[in-house]
Order: C-alpha cells, then sequence, then structure tokens
C-alpha cells in the first residue's frame, strides 16, 4: 500500500513542481498575504479600536485615554467629516479634548464604539457626548454593500475564468476556432453571460436581505444598477484576461487567489482602511472593487448623485475595455 | 478545373521534431482525398494546418485560390480526432449552438435524420455512447452543409459494426459532391471511401494516386499466403518475391500457374495456401515498412 501511495505522491509532486507557473503562484499568494497582513493588521500590537482625536499632532496631546492599548488613534481635522465617519462605522469613537471639557461621538448602534465609549468614561467620566452628524447607521448597512462587493467579485473572477479554462483543456474552445466565431465574439458572450447571472443573483441578495433585515438605502436604485452592471463588467473581463491564454488549472487558480485576497483585505469589504498608511490606500485604488464598494456604498448610505460617483464609473468603464481588450489579444484557443 | 484545396511545400517545425517536412498537395471538388501513415507520420498536423487551426512554419494553404480566411470558415466542416461538446446540453440544443454560428447550413431536423440521430435529439451530450457520439460530433461538422469536410481519423475505437455504419454516412456525403479529406490508419476505411490517396511517414509523402492505380504500381496481380512453419528453409532461395510476416509468409506474383509449379517442385506443402488479391495495407507495410498499429 505504501509503495502505491509512494509512487501517486511522486507523480503528483512532480506534475506540481514542473507546472512552473502554478509552482511561482502558491509561493507568491502566501508571501503577499503575510505582506499585506503585516500592513493592514501590523504594528507592535493590533488594534481593537479606532479612535480618532480632533488634533494637528497627535503627539501633542496629552490625555491618560490616550495610553490606552489596542486603540488606533487617527488625527483629523475636519470634525463634521469625521463625525459622519463615526455614524457610518469608520470610526469608533470621535474625541476633541478641547480644554474645558473633553466631548466624544458615538454611534449608538456600534458595539465596538459602546466599549470604546467605556473606555473613555473611565480615564473621563466628564466627557460630554455628542449627537453624531447625519443618520447613525447600523454595521449591517455599512457591511452589506462589501458582502455583495465579495460575492461579485469571487463569482465573476471564478466562475468565468475557470469555465474558460475548462474549455480550452477540453478541445471545446478549438472546435470553436473552426467555426466563423472570433475571439471578441466569444468573449463577449461570456461576459453577457456571467453578467445576467451576476445581476440575478446581486437583485436577490438585495431585495431578499433588504426584506429580512430592513436596511438602509439612501440612493438611486439606478445608480447602484449603474455600479452593479460596471463592477460585474470590470471584475468578469479581468477574470477573463487571466484565462485568455493559461491551460494550467493550479496556475490561474494561483494567479486568481493571489487577486483575489488582497482585493478582499484591501477593498473595504470588512473593515475601513481610514488610518492605514497612504501607500495601501493607493493600492487599494487599483482594484475594481475598491471603485465597486465606495461607490455603492455613497450611493447607499449617502444618497449621493450620479456626478459623485462619476469618477467610480468611469475607472470601471475604463478597466473592462482595458482587459476586454488584452484579453482579446492574447487570446488562445488551443492548449499548450 | 482548378483544385478546391492547395497545399504548397507545408513545413511544421517543432523545437526537437520536424512534423511536417514540405508537403504538397492539390485536392479536387468533390474528391475524398485519404491521407494514411502510422501514427506519428505527420497525418493530423498536416491536416490542421490545412484547417487552419495551426499555423506552419513555412508554406501555404489555399482554398479556392484564396488564402484561408473567412469564406473558408464559412464552408469547412471538421471533425477532430478528439473534441468535447459543451455539457448540460442535448444533441439537439448542441446542434443549435452550431448552426446558429452559420449563415447557412441545414434544418436541424434533417440533420438529425442524415446522423441517424433522432431517436437522441433528446439526450443530454454525455449520455452518448462512442458511436453516437461519433454521429452528433460529425453531425456538428455537417450543421454548415460544408462544401469540404475534414474527418480526422473518424472511426478510430469502434467497434465493426459502428464502423461499417459511419461509413454508409460518409458515403451519402459523398454522394452530394462534397469534397471529403480523411486521415486514418484503416486500410479499409481508405480502400472504400477514397477516390484518392497519399501516403505519409516522417512528415513526408511518399505516394500518392488513386489506390487502384497505386496497387497495379507496387504490386503484381496476386498474393499466395502460406503458413510460416510449412514453408521450408531450402524454398527461401527459390527466385520468389517473398514478404515475411510473423505467422505468414506471402509471395507477390503475376504468373499464379508458374509459382504453383515451383512450390509443388520444391516440395512445399500447399494445404494451408491461401491466394487474394492485394490491398492497401500492403502496399502501406511495403512502403512504410511498419506494422500498422489500429
Amino acid at each position: 500500500m505504501i509503495r502505491r501511495l509512494l509512487a501517486i505522491w511522486h507523480a503528483r509532486n512532480l506534475e506540481f513542481l514542473r507546472d512552473r507557473g502554478a509552482l511561482v503562484f502558491s509561493l507568491l499568494l502566501p508571501l503577499a498575504l503575510v505582506v499585506g497582513m503585516s500592513f493592514v493588521f501590523g504594528g507592535p500590537e493590533r488594534a481593537i479600536f479606532k479612535v480618532a482625536v480632533l488634533t494637528d499632532d497627535l503627539a501633542s496631546v496629552r490625555h491618560p485615554f490616550m495610553t490606552e492599548r489596542f486603540v488606533d488613534f487617527v488625527p483629523v481635522d475636519d470634525l463634521a467629516a469625521a463625525s459622519r465617519k463615526v455614524a457610518r462605522h469608520q470610526f469608533d469613537l470621535l474625541i476633541d479634548f478641547a480644554p474645558r471639557a473633553t466631548r466624544y461621538w458615538v454611534n449608538e448602534d456600534s458595539p465596538k464604539g459602546y466599549v470604546a465609549e467605556r473606555l473613555l468614561l473611565q480615564s473621563e467620566p466628564a466627557a460630554q457626548r455628542q449627537p453624531v452628524s447625519g443618520q447613525a447607521i447600523r454595521y449591517v448597512d455599512w457591511l452589506f454593500p462589501g458582502i455583495l462587493g465579495m460575492n461579485m467579485m469571487f463569482n465573476c473572477l471564478f466562475g468565468v475564468g475557470y469555465v474558460v479554462l475548462r474549455y480550452r483543456k477540453n478541445g471545446f474552445l478549438k472546435r470553436l476556432n473552426a467555426t466563423p466565431v472570433s475571439a471578441f465574439e466569444f468573449l463577449a458572450a461570456q461576459v453577457l453571460s456571467r453578467l445576467a447571472l451576476i445581476l440575478a443573483v446581486t437583485t436577490i441578495l438585495y431585495v431578499g436581505v433588504g426584506l429580512a433585515i430592513g436596511f438602509h438605502s439612501a440612493g438611486n436604485p439606478g445608480l447602484l444598477l449603474a455600479i452593479a452592471v460596471l463592477g460585474a463588467l470590470s471584475l468578469i473581463a479581468l477574470g477573463l484576461t487571466i484565462a485568455a491564454r493559461f491551460s494550467s488549472d493550479e496556475l490561474v487558480g494561483g494567479i486568481l487567489n493571489t487577486l483575489t485576497w488582497p482585493m478582499m483585505l484591501l477593498s473595504g469589504v470588512w473593515f475601513s482602511l481610514e488610518g492605514s498608511p497612504d501607500w495601501i490606500r493607493y493600492v487599494a485604488q487599483v482594484f475594481p472593487l475598491t471603485h465597486i464598494l465606495d461607490a455603492a456604498r455613497a450611493v447607499m448610505i449617502d444618497g449621493a448623485g450620479a456626478a459623485a460617483i462619476a469618477p467610480h464609473l468611469a475607472y470601471l468603464a475604463v478597466t473592462t475595455l482595458a482587459f476586454l481588450a488584452f484579453g482579446a489579444w492574447s487570446f488562445k484557443w488551443r492548449s499548450d | 478545373m482548378a483544385p478546391i484545396l492547395e497545399v504548397r511545400n507545408l513545413v511544421k517545425l517543432y523545437p526537437r521534431v520536424t512534423a511536417v517536412d514540405g508537403v504538397s498537395l492539390d485536392v479536387e471538388e468533390g474528391c475524398c482525398f485519404g491521407l494514411l501513415g502510422p501514427n506519428g507520420a505527420g497525418k493530423t498536423t498536416t491536416v490542421e494546418i490545412m484547417e487552419g487551426i495551426l499555423p506552419a512554419s513555412s508554406g501555404e494553404v489555399r482554398y479556392r485560390g484564396a488564402p484561408l480566411g473567412s469564406r473558408f470558415r464559412n464552408e469547412a466542416g471538421i471533425l477532430f480526432q478528439k473534441t468535447a461538446l459543451q455539457d448540460f446540453l442535448t444533441v439537439r440544443q448542441t446542434l443549435r449552438l452550431f448552426r446558429g454560428l452559420y449563415a447557412q447550413g441545414y434544418d436541424i431536423d434533417e440533420l438529425l435524420q442524415l446522423c441517424s440521430l433522432q431517436k437522441l435529439a433528446d439526450r443530454d451530450n454525455r449520455k452518448l455512447s462512442g458511436g453516437q457520439q461519433q454521429r452528433l460530433l460529425l453531425a456538428v461538422a455537417l450543421v454548415n452543409d460544408p462544401a469540404i469536410l475534414f474527418l480526422d481519423e473518424p472511426t478510430t475505437g469502434f467497434d465493426p459494426q459502428a464502423r461499417r455504419n459511419f461509413w454508409k454516412l460518409i458515403e451519402s456525403v459523398k454522394a452530394r459532391r462534397r469534397t471529403i479529406i480523411l486521415t486514418t490508419h484503416y486500410m479499409e476505411e481508405a480502400q472504400r471511401l477514397c477516390d484518392e490517396i497519399a501516403i505519409m511517414d516522417r512528415g513526408r509523402i511518399i505516394a500518392r494516386g488513386p489506390p487502384r492505380r497505386l496497387l497495379a504500381e507496387h504490386f503484381a496481380d496476386v498474393l499466395i499466403e502460406l503458413p510460416r512453419d510449412d514453408f521450408p528453409a531450402a524454398a527461401r532461395d527459390l527466385p520468389l518475391r517473398l514478404i515475411e510476416g510473423a505467422e505468414r509468409i506471402e509471395i507477390s506474383t503475376n504468373d499464379l500457374e508458374g509459382t504453383l509449379k515451383t512450390l509443388l517442385a520444391a516440395q512445399v506443402p500447399l494445404g494451408n495456401l491461401r491466394i487474394r488479391p492485394p490491398n492497401l495495407e500492403d502496399l502501406f507495410l511495403e512502403l512504410t515498412g511498419k506494422e500498422l498499429r489500429a
């Protein structure tokens, strides 16, 4: 038995090691994850609370609360903007250590805000709570667009990528190549098919979750549809670009994972990047998912109009075209 | 009349092998052209270049006088050696998919009838037997009523009955004066279907012409077959053309009477003797010197 097991184990190892692309990406992914995580959650200790402090210079603030551990203090200068972020769960607490009396803003619906408030009141029982500006929203209202976006991302990238890869490997693409179909026609058909599916799934989730927990959406549903369409197009086109050439499952899987993990961590699905280093926020701007989520949250939470989200939509449209053009150009009908 | 397909000096180089080494041929309209050769002779590579699927390293293929282009794609039908179809589709849906890719072609019901698929029309592709699947793939290749049909080893792996049924289908296509290009290593198939054949070995064409003419050129009229054990060593010195097999020895001759007298005189036992006309297999073995592997 051991001999047979070893024979198969050995052959499988050879197969994997000789698939150079897959090997590189299976090493690259964990590396990218380690680097990414260390920056996102980095520092000597992992902060649990994100507290905005109204000041120009964080170091000059002398207050016992500032010595609390597991709190990430972020300096802010615009009180109104920071207060809106508290309403939106991007900050757990906003504090103004004014000489006369410490004032603070908290979203009553935020569990972390509640604990952070208890901590603050312990060091300064006289601190005065202020009403947050804008409507305070529940955490789920902030999280829900992220969940929709993440579902969309996985569905688009993996759904499209693996299907095209399977067609190439089993020779169906080669058969299509013997017909008058062009690469662009084939890719466009895949995009539209997947787009219809994603829109149906996202609509069902949106309506279903809306009925079940009654989440808050301030904005225009037409704009949300536009974001969903352009966002899905961009992600599908990205998936096709990756599947355009390769014939190895493991290579394509590796590339897809290497793309989805950073997107999931850095696009603001689970937590806000408020207070993260600048370069992380620049990197996040590259991902289509970041633009989808920023635009969707702006519409759903703030009721933003077309003009406000136009840059996000433009980015999604441009990336769609770029990915599709590159995909059609590099497309291979046959497997290697 | 100009040939429907012209192939000029095709060469296909791979890093370590020259798969196709200077192949030129013309295929006349309405002809069934057979490309024969042992495994690895370069048949499939040559045909895939002729189909416009593989790029050639050098040389060219012309369809009706022009390089392969959209006209060729519209008018050609192709049956690959191995093809997967889309999962979860029925036979009818598969044909509808491919029919949708062409401007002209058969009505689906006509096509189902032509390929004896009526009873399978609503069956899932994946639940067809090997022969049924191949009939569906032939139907896919015929969906645009092609002027030129490529069949790459269409009956490999078939049982004898399925193979004969498939031949009947091909003959019905032939009867409609469609050009067919067939690769096979079944000589019986080539002999039955092809008007003209080319034999390939090591990337080159080593003989071509109508099967009858090639046989006449390479063989005397008949072959005398004897079991090897019946053939005494002394008889090897007789002035005879011997073709040695593992279990039998064959004598090629155009003077049957004279040869039989010679054998009798040498006291060769003739109890298990058989006489038969030469076939393409004999020609093939004579030219390539290799056993055919089915």
